[in-house]
Order: C-alpha cells, then sequence, then structure tokens
C-alpha cells in the first residue's frame, strides 16, 4: 500500500472482505473519515465505509467499563470456565488468530473457525485425496478452461472474475476472455451463470453423482444412461473433453458443494476428478474461501495445533473431531460452559440450539461492530477492524499471505491486544 | 558469566579434537580466559563429557506453506505423536508456571510437527540453527509468520528461483547483470538468506504437464536450458557475495539412472561452488523406469573430485515421510506409482510444489537401495567439511533421527546389523559391507555444525571460539551413540540453558538471518511492469515488512555493489 500525502489517498490498499482479498483499491481519507473508496465492489465498500472508527468502550453486562476491567472480566470467566470454546477467528487477523490458539492451549479449551460451518468439508476432502491447487495468477496466466461449482462469484466474490480469473490478461491469455471457457455448475440460474459459456444445471443433492459421472467419462468409460443428475450425456460428455483438451483448467468450488448432502464427499469426488484429469492435462482447483481471512484461520490453527478447526485442548494437546469439537456441536450439546467469540456472529447464524445455548452460558465477544452475539455477551471489545485501522496479516483463498494496513489512525484496541491481555491473566481451573 | 568447565571440546573450524577446555561465556558469547572475572561465576562442571557447538542444520523443511500443508493434510500422521503442554514437570520453577500445566506449547506431529514442538524436538537434540530448506517467494511472509512461531532455533529461508520467469526472461535476453539486480531485489523483499534452485525449468514445464531430463533440455515458452539457469544463478551468486552457495535439488530426483545426469550438472557446476541436497535422491544407477542400483560409487567420486561443492546426504530413515518439494512434476509421479494422495501447488510466475506422503520399507527393494545409496556416500565421500548429515527433512524421514544416523556412521557393527534387515535381494553385491570407515566424534561435529556452518557463511555459528555465539550442546559420551546425541546433558542458546538432562528447561525466540545484498533502483520499474503483467499481487504489497522479522538479523554479502 502507497499513499499519497497530498491528497490523502492510499493506494494498493487491501479489502479483507472476502477471500479475494483484492490488494488494489484506492481509499481517500480526510479527517479521520474514509471519503471515498475506488475499484472496490459493493461488499468491499461496505467494510470501509460502513465501519465508525471512533473509540468506544468495552461493556460488562451491559455497563460501560474500563478496558482493563473488561479484560480482567473475561479472564475471570475463562478460568472459572471447565469446558470453554473460543470460536469465529476468519475475520480478524493471523497475529490475533496465533493469540486465539495460545489462549485455548493455556485454558485448555476447544477451538473452532467459521470454516467448521463453511469449507470444513473441502478440509476434510483435502485430508482424504489431497488437492490439486494453483495460486489466483496461475488462473490469470494459464486458465482457458474455468469451472465454479456450487458457487455464485457473481454476489460473493464479486471482482474474481474481473481480477483473477474470467477476464484479465495474462501471459498464455492475451486476450482474456475470449481465451477462456467459462462453466458453471450450479442447481439453478444464477448471477454467475448469465456469463457462463455452459451452463450446467445439476437436480438439487446430485452433485455426487454428476461428478462421478465425470470421472467415469474422463476415465474413457460408457455410461448407460441418458441424463445423471438432471444433467444430460450429450453435455457432461461435451464437458469431460474439454476437460481433458483443455491447456490449463481450474475448477472453483464453493458451498454448493460443501454444505449440501454429501459434504466432504461431494468435495473430494471434485478434487479426485481434478487429480485424475491431470493424466491428460494440467489441472487444477481452488476453494472459494468466504470471509476475508478464513485461509489465514485454516493456516494458524494448523502450524500450532496440526490441525485446521474443530480443535479441543482438553487433555493438554490438540485433538481434532469435526462434529465432536466443532463449535456447532459443543453448543448444540450443552458441553461448552463459556465461549469466547472472536470477530464472527454465531448467534445470528448458528442452528437453534446451538444459538441458544449461546444465550445460557457467559459470553465473550470480540467485534469492531455490533451483532447478534456482541448483544447477548457478558463482555464486548469493540476492537479495531483490521485493514482499516489496524494493521495484519490476511490470507488469501490461495494461500497467498498479504499484509492489512490501517487507512485511519489505530485508536481502539487490536483482537490481538486484547487476547494477549486476557491470556495474560488467565489462570484455569482457579475461581477468581 | 557462565563457564562450561573440563569439558572434551570438539570444535573442528579451531582445529580442537577432543582436548579438555574450560570455555567462559558472557552476553551469549564465547569469551576468551583471560578476560573472565571468575568470582561470581556459573559454572557448568563439564568433566568427562563432550562440548561441541550446537547442531546446524543445512536443509530441513520445517516451516511455511508446504510444510503447513503437509501439517493440514496428514491428520493420521499428528495421532500418537503428541506433546503436552508445559511437559516439562518443574512445578518449583515459576517461569514454567501459567496455563493448565506450564509454560511450554503443547504439539504434535511425527513427521510434521507443530511449530513450537518442532522448536522443542530440535533444541532437545542439541541443534540450534536450522535453515529452511525452500520457499516460494510469494508465500515467504508465510515461512516468516512461522518462523515467529518456532521457538529457540536461529534460522533463516532459502528462496526458490530456478524457475522464477523474470530471471529466465533475463537469460533468454541475454541480460544477466539485470537477472543478478532481481535476485538481489527478490532476496531483500523476501526476507531470505540463500538462492534456491529445484529442478530448474522442470517445474515450470510441468505447468504444461511435461518436465526436463537433461541440462540442456528447453523450458517451455523461454527458449533457456536448465543449463544455463543454473550456471546464471551460480554466477550471480559469487557476484553478490552471498554468504551461502547456491542451494541445488538437482534434475531427475529419484528415478533409476539419474546418475548421468547428476554427473552432467557436478561438471557443469565445475570450478564454481554450489551446493547438492540431498544427493542420495541424485544417485541411483540402472535403467531408467528399473529397479535401481546405488550409484554411490560413481557420485562419490565426481564430489571428490569437484573441491567446491558440497553436499547433504537426505539419509533415508525407514518408517513414515511426508515428501514435500517445490519439484511439482516428481510429487505428481511419486502420486501415481504409490497411488497415496497427493498435494501440488502451482505458484505464479516462480515456481511450484506438491506433497505426498510414503512409507520407506526394508522389505521394499527401491527403498533398501535408497538407505543404502545414502550410507555409502557418507561413507565414500572423504572429505567431511563437504558432506553433510540430513534426512531433507521429512521427505527422507524426520529430523530426530539424525542421532540413529550418528550411529550407523560411527558404529560399523550397529551398521552391519542394519544392513541384515534390509531387502536380500539388495543386500547382495551391495558395496557397503565393504565399507569399514567409522567417524569419529570430531568428524561428526563436522558434518552436523562445523561444515554446515561453514558452508552457511555464518562466522559465529558451528564453533566454539572467541567472538561465537554462545550455542553449545554438552553430551555425555556413551557408548550407544544414538542414546548419546539423542539427549544431551545441556543445551545452551545465547548462553543460556534451554535444556538440561534431555529435558527443555526455557524457552527464547530465535533469530532470523537474512541477506540484504544491494541492488540498482532503476531495476524496479521492469519489476514493478512485470508485476503488472504477471502477478495477482501488487508489486507494492509483495515485499515482505519488516514487522515480520521481531528477531531479524542481517548478514553481510562480499558483493561488490553498485
Amino acid at each position: 500500500m502507497t499513499r499519497t500525502q497530498e491528497s490523502n489517498v492510499f493506494e494498493n490498499v487491501v479489502c479483507s472482505f472476502c477471500g479475494c482479498l483484492c490488494d488494489d483499491l484506492a481509499v481517500e481519507v480526510d479527517g479521520g473519515r474514509i471519503t471515498r473508496v475506488r475499484r472496490a465492489c459493493a461488499n468491499g465498500r461496505g467494510l470501509f465505509t460502513h465501519y465508525d472508527p471512533s473509540p468506544r468502550r468495552p461493556r460488562v453486562n451491559g455497563r460501560e467499563v474500563d478496558w482493563d476491567e473488561a479484560v480482567a472480566e473475561a479472564a475471570r470467566i475463562l478460568s472459572a470456565s471447565d469446558s470453554p470454546l473460543i470460536y469465529g477467528l476468519s475475520s480478524t487477523a493471523t497475529e490475533a488468530q496465533r493469540k486465539a490458539v495460545e489462549l485455548a492451549d493455556r485454558l485448555g479449551a476447544m477451538i473452532d473457525t467459521t470454516s467448521s460451518v463453511c469449507h470444513g468439508p473441502t478440509g476434510l476432502a483435502m485430508q482424504a485425496v489431497g488437492e490439486p491447487t494453483c495460486t489466483l495468477g496461475e488462473v490469470r496466466n494459464r486458465a482457458d478452461l474455468l469451472v465454479f461449482w456450487g458457487c455464485n462469484p457473481a454476489v460473493s466474490h464479486i471482482r474474481h472474475f474481473s481480477r483473477y480469473s474470467v477476464t484479465p490478461k495474462g501471459m498464455l491469455t492475451p486476450n482474456g476472455r475470449r481465451d477462456r471457457t467459462l462453466v458453471v455448475v450450479d442447481v439453478r440460474p444464477t448471477g454467475s451463470t448469465k456469463m457462463a459459456d455452459l451452463f450446467l444445471q445439476v437436480k438439487p443433492g446430485s452433485d455426487f453423482e454428476v461428478l462421478t459421472a465425470l470421472r467415469a467419462l474422463v476415465g474413457g468409460k460408457e455410461l448407460d444412461a441418458e441424463a445423471v443428475g438432471g444433467v444430460p450425456l450429450s453435455q457432461l460428455r461435451d464437458l469431460a473433453e474439454r476437460m481433458k483438451t483443455c491447456r490449463f483448467g481450474v475448477a472453483f468450488m464453493g458451498m454448493g458443494l460443501t454444505q449440501t448432502g454429501g459434504r466432504d464427499l461431494n468435495v473430494s469426488e471434485l478434487f479426485t476428478l481434478v487429480a485424475e484429469l491431470n493424466a491428460h492435462t494440467r489441472f487444477t482447483v481452488i476453494p472459494m474461501r468466504g470471509h476475508g481471512n478464513v485461509a489465514g484461520a485454516d493456516q494458524v490453527v494448523t502450524w500450532q495445533s496440526g490441525y485446521p478447526f474443530a480443535v479441543s485442548y482438553s487433555r493438554g494437546y490438540p485433538r481434532y473431531g469435526p462434529g465432536e469439537f466443532s463449535a456447532v456441536d459443543v453448543l448444540a450439546r450443552g458441553e461448552a460452559d463459556a465461549a469466547l467469540i472472536v470477530a464472527s456472529d454465531p448467534v445470528a447464524h448458528f442452528p437453534k440450539a446451538a444459538a441458544q445455548q449461546l444465550e445460557r452460558i457467559p459470553v465473550i465477544a470480540l467485534d469492531p461492530m455490533p451483532s447478534l452475539t456482541t448483544e447477548v455477551a457478558q463482555v464486548v471489545f469493540p476492537t479495531a477492524c483490521y485493514g482499516v485501522d489496524a494493521a495484519g496479516t490476511a490470507y488469501r483463498m490461495d494461500g497467498v499471505p498479504i499484509r492489512l494496513r490501517p487507512v485511519l489512525p489505530s485508536v481502539r484496541p487490536t483482537d490481538e491486544k486484547v487476547l494477549g491481555d486476557i491470556s495474560a491473566l488467565v489462570q484455569p481451573g482457579m475461581v477468581m | 558469566m557462565l563457564g562450561i568447565l573440563n569439558g572434551r571440546v570438539y570444535d573442528p573450524i579451531n582445529g580442537v579434537n577432543g582436548e579438555v577446555k574450560d570455555l567462559w561465556i558472557e552476553d551469549g558469547r564465547v569469551v576468551a580466559p583471560s578476560d573472565v572475572d571468575r568470582g561470581g561465576a556459573q559454572t557448568i562442571d563439564a568433566t568427562d563429557l563432550v562440548v561441541m557447538p550446537g547442531g546446524v542444520d543445512v536443509h530441513s523443511h520445517f516451516a511455511g506453506a508446504k510444510v503447513n500443508s503437509g501439517r493440514k493434510f496428514r491428520p493420521e500422521d499428528h495421532r500418537g505423536h503428541v506433546r503436552a503442554r508445559g511437559s516439562t514437570p518443574d512445578g518449583s520453577d515459576t517461569r514454567w508456571r501459567g496455563g493448565r500445566m506450564g509454560m511450554t506449547r503443547s504439539g504434535v506431529g511425527y513427521t510434521t510437527p507443530t511449530t513450537h514442538l518442532t522448536g522443542y524436538l530440535y533444541a532437545e537434540m542439541g541443534y540450534t540453527t536450522v535453515m529452511e530448506a525452500a520457499s516460494a517467494p510469494l508465500v515467504a511472509r508465510h515461512t516468516h509468520e512461522e518462523f515467529d512461531d518456532v521457538p529457540i532455533l536461529d534460522k533463516g529461508a532459502y528462496i526458490t528461483m530456478g524457475n522464477n520467469h523474470f530471471i529466465m526472461r533475463c537469460i533468454r535476453d541475454g541480460e544477466r547483470e539485470k537477472a543478478r539486480d532481481y535476485v538481489a531485489w527478490l532476496l531483500d523483499a523476501t526476507k531470505g538468506y540463500a538462492i534456491k534452485v529445484v529442478n530448474p525449468g522442470g517445474v515450470e514445464n510441468w505447468k504444461w504437464g511435461q518436465n526436463v531430463a537433461r541440462l540442456d533440455d528447453e523450458v517451455i515458452g523461454f527458449g533457456v536450458t536448465p543449463r544455463q539457469i543454473l550456471t546464471t544463478l551460480s554466477w550471480i551468486n559469487d557476484d553478490l557475495g552471498l554468504p551461502h552457495v547456491p542451494h541445488l535439488h538437482s534434475l531427475n530426483l529419484g528415478q533409476a539412472g539419474n546418475v548421468p545426469s547428476t554427473i552432467e550438472v557436478i561438471e557443469a557446476l565445475d570450478g564454481r561452488r554450489a551446493h547438492i541436497c540431498h544427493l542420495q535422491f541424485f544417485s541411483y544407477g540402472g535403467e531408467p523406469g528399473k529397479m535401481p542400483r546405488s550409484g554411490a560409487v560413481e557420485i562419490a567420486q565426481a564430489v571428490n573430485a569437484h573441491p567446491l561443492l558440497t553436499v547433504d546426504v537426505g539419509q533415508v530413515i525407514f518408517g513414515e515421510a511426508t515428501t514435500m518439494t517445490s519439484d511439482g512434476p516428481l510429487q505428481y509421479r511419486l502420486h501415481q506409482l504409490t497411488g497415496n494422495k497427493w498435494l501440488n501447488d502451482d505458484v505464479e510466475g516462480e515456481t511450484g510444489g506438491g506433497l505426498v506422503p510414503v512409507l520407506y520399507k526394508r522389505s521394499n527393494a527401491f527403498n533398501a537401495v535408497q538407505w543404502l545409496t545414502g550410507m555409502e556416500l557418507f561413507l565414500l565421500i572423504e572429505d567431511p567439511w563437504r558432506v553433510f548429515l540430513t534426512t531433507d527433512h521429512p521427505n527422507a524421514g524426520p529430523f530426530f533421527y539424525y542421532p540413529r544416523v550418528i550411529k550407523l556412521l560411527m558404529d560399523r557393527d550397529y551398521r552391519a546389523e542394519a544392513l541384515a534387515g534390509i531387502s536380500a535381494r539388495v543386500r547382495r553385491g551391495a558395496l557397503l559391507p565393504e565399507l569399514d570407515r567409522e567417524y569419529s566424534l570430531y568428524e561428526i561435529a563436522i558434518i552436523t555444525r562445523a561444515g554446515t556452518a561453514r558452508v552457511l557463511g555464518l562466522k559465529n555459528k558451528g564453533h566454539l571460539g572467541v567472538g561465537a555465539d554462545a550455542d553449545v550442546t554438552i553430551y555425555a559420551p556413551l557408548e550407544d551413540k544414538e542414546e548419546m546425541f539423542a539427549h544431551p546433558r545441556y543445551v545452551l542458546k545465547d548462553g543460556e540453558v534451554v535444556v538440561k538432562d534431555g529435558r527443555l528447561v526455557s524457552e527464547r525466540p530465535g533469530r532470523t538471518f537474512y541477506v540484504s545484498p544491494p541492488h540498482d533502483p532503476g531495476i524496479e520499474a521492469d519489476i514493478r511492469a512485470h508485476f503488472e503483467t504477471c502477478y495477482s499481487m501488487s508489486f507494492d504489497n509483495y515485499p515482505v515488512q519488516p514487522e515480520y522479522l521481531p528477531h531479524g538479523d542481517v548478514v553481510a554479502c562480499a558483493g561488490g555493489g553498485h
């Protein structure tokens, strides 16, 4: 990021809204306020313009208190807990994520990220069959066939097509859009399917079957069916042929695969198809990670605990248990007796039984913005927003780490600072 | 002030071979005995103990994007190989209070340990400096983030450059000075320590589903050859005066009959300084596609004849391993050979990489040849200053088996026992039973610290002379050399005891070594233009910011500069 002093315009600003981490924004600041955001999509612009950076005091049981007092109360709650849960982390920086995992280790807590309700099954598939992937610049420079499966970037990752995948001109794609074939696979027409050269409409719940059929066709087998999962065989044959004969193919996949029946099995089937295509040409896959630093949360939790999400430190060392130690499950089963929520809103997004548990147990929330979770929390820390008024690190959907730098003066404490302060005070197993 | 008294000191850089000496330490450095005020000094009685500099690992994949992918995609690797938090149960030491059971972090992982556990395991084995063998430039920031979570160890990162588009274009256009300035810029931008070359040109060709097999094959789309890439980077390395030599992963790794291409590479490097890593994987005789035999004799002969060349072995450890390398086509081949899960990661305009879990079995003839080849290389390469102990962690096996390799080198009876356990088909006709050489403690000190520190150009490491960093490992002189080297009595880092009787007793952050050779700033406009046409990240956001090196330590280059 560079800053032009005269006009207070920051160039090459990174937007941390989604997993694209576009780093070409221009943000104008005047009088401590963001007055203009250029090149951002609607989602990204909101991140900068909807945030009010004015200092706010933390709250304990609805009462405004000093930061030290809130930290002490958070530490008291966590120290008194026998089964604390730390959750969220996808919209904060790796510096804070590192402190959060350290705190989990210290507390003997369970720690989980929003991956478990998003691309967690993608992680399970990667653990089962591997993952042939590449960085987004390779897509720009080489890809002549793009297959978007179960995702709708026109809404969720608005600049993906223009910046990384469909229209940019690259080394082997000098004509941009004209050098690429865009295939979209989904259960219904969407904003993304409208832009596609080919749209394969799959019957809901049939992705696994369709992927299996494609694997068979790519493998040279004949299918005795007129259609699979609502897709005519001729269309599948055509796609299989395109996949085998392209120069460099890339599949992008989203929650249409991870959060429908079959989940990780759907993703494993896609990853296996992609791996098998490498016997014919080069083919890779990139998961469309949602939140700005959810990929970083996977990385940090993995490098400190060995596992990407759903980790329990209750025995003093990390154990992995998606479905066992994932936040929805430990809340719905009533196991968690205190929760620390970082930059996430599970009260709004979790299934009812899990959300209700959050209203029964003490909750500590760190969030730059008010949310339903901060509404129910006993302790609320209105922290700084990484990439707007705090510096930190985020990982793009393809694993590329980028420095987020503030465009506004840092006034509020960061998640990293608050988590570090809590960590220094906790005395697990003791009532303070 | 700390004195280590009466120990048998092995300090090959200073020619000290088992002499009984006192060692004095102040402010993290070794000081001259004459400068010492002995009143009130703490002392360690090292009578009858063996004193060496802290271990220096020249090649290990222990931190960064590739390693973390290995951790993530191998949960089965971690099961049962765990360490609980605060596993030093010394409750009387207040430094260890806090949290449920103490200050040290918990961790898991057999072939791919978590960051903190990696630091602890290395330190407990008496190693205090470890170099990360390959970091893609684009994700160097990740490597540095993990470095900050690896305690105790001093470290540095090798930056992969053997398939870099900017460099290959410069070579094509005959602009090697421009390539040199770019390399200087890139090392500074990534806060890297050395030039790493992995299968030059082969990784770029893999992006077309192909590879290179010989030094004069063509890199698709660039019209350059692996030979040109290698010799240009070697010239750049010397011209910039980098502290380390070019660190080379050669062509045809792991393939039967790769001896000729390895010899070709060694000859191409004639008269130049270079390091070939995990040489064992490049030393197979026989014919391509068939069962190999050890090619150690031919390769060792070539190494012996090229005095500017250093190597590390990459000794195979039987059992589980996780292969991880920037050599993308190799990893795909391994995936097809083993049927094991495969991770690939092509990095824009720079490099690629992949991971495949493997299991080395004594009964498997190919694996037995790999083990045998490594052993023979250790014993046939004459100069210990030019052959170093590695397992190419975790490619040929986990680093914490180094003590076992030391025992194999120091104890020929143990070696004979080990040999008896491998595939009979491979054992028959093998040269190894005829190799009687046993490494001495002095030679072990060379291949595990003195030689590696020297080739890395780390002047304060690998020795115990006045001014050296006070990284010291003290061993009990046991008959069982594996036990001796696995559980040092004391390990000191920067003069502080971090390990006592094989257990961690304190923790401190380690340094990150990097280089910052000067470059012609005029080149930045070209690099910026290259970013605009090739990269998905802006030029301005690419360089690793100083915030990522809270314990950074710049190592001087000897180049002329600009």
